[in-house]
């Protein structure tokens, strides 16, 4: 008697979840990003960072940055950290893209080197063994 | 303003993390019976939450295309604390991409 086969194959979960933890985190910044930017005319409280809190773009940023938090830590459950960090990393250059593109922000060529550098740093940090007790 | 709040965003999650490895490590080598019922645990949420709530500072007063990468400066900063205070071993490696990620993040605020 076989198993039954999982409705998405293995490889094709394993790529459907990672594309979810790099959106998530990406909208989830985007989000949080434009909530505490632009925080509503409503007082809850006398303390303006506080009232920032209850934006709805805040929340839904709090929402998608904690799915962000699970699901990454299930991808590290089903794959290695030296697969994870570096194609997660891409976020870093997501973010950038987005910050110019949807909120016209003013990026210079050595934020963009910087942003492509850390990206290449997080990439070999990834890609060493996750654990060695040789010390 | 908003290098203190990386700042902070930097020394909670080490503090976090921190707090985190060595529950799983006293978890590990039998020196708690529970993992997440460690004082450690609760108290790295509270590093957590504070670092999350430096995180939407940043957001309200720094450009979103700085605020992510510059948040990367975990990963050199807790590179030095695995090898020097965890004295966990770090390659050759390991060390160019967390200095890769330090020098991104310099050129980051111009």
């Amino acid at each position: 008697m076989t198993s039954p086969q999982p409705s998405i194959p293995r490889q094709g979960r394993l790529w459907l979840l990672t594309v979810f933890v790099i959106v998530a985190n990406v909208v989830g910044n985007l989000a949080l990003s434009w909530g505490m930017k632009h925080p509503l005319a409503l007082r809850f409280t006398d303390v303006p960072w506080i009232d920032g809190l209850f934006s709805p773009w805040v929340l839904l940023g709090v929402l998608l940055l904690a799915l962000w938090t699970a699901s990454r830590i299930q991808l590290l459950s089903w794959a290695d950290l030296s697969f994870v960090l570096p194609v997660t990393s891409v976020g870093y250059v997501l973010n950038a893209v987005l910050g110019y593109w949807v909120y016209g922000e003013q990026i210079s060529a050595a934020r963009w080197a910087g942003t492509g550098l850390i990206l290449l740093g997080s990439a070999l940090t990834g890609f060493t063994p996750p654990k060695d007790k040789s010390v | 303003m908003k290098w203190v709040y990386v700042g902070a965003i930097v020394a909670a999650t080490m503090a976090c993390d921190y707090l985190q490895s060595s529950a799983g490590k006293a978890h590990a080598e039998g020196r708690e019976r529970t993992l997440f019922g460690q004082w450690r645990v609760g108290l790295s949420i509270a590093f957590m939450t504070l670092s999350f709530f430096s995180f939407t500072q940043l957001l309200a007063i720094a450009e979103l295309s700085f605020a992510v990468p510059a948040t990367a400066m975990t990963i050199p900063a807790e590179t030095f604390m695995a090898r020097y205070v965890l004295k966990e071993n770090v390659t050759g490696r390991r060390w160019a991409g967390a200095w890769l990620v330090a020098v991104g993040v310099t050129l980051i605020a111009f």
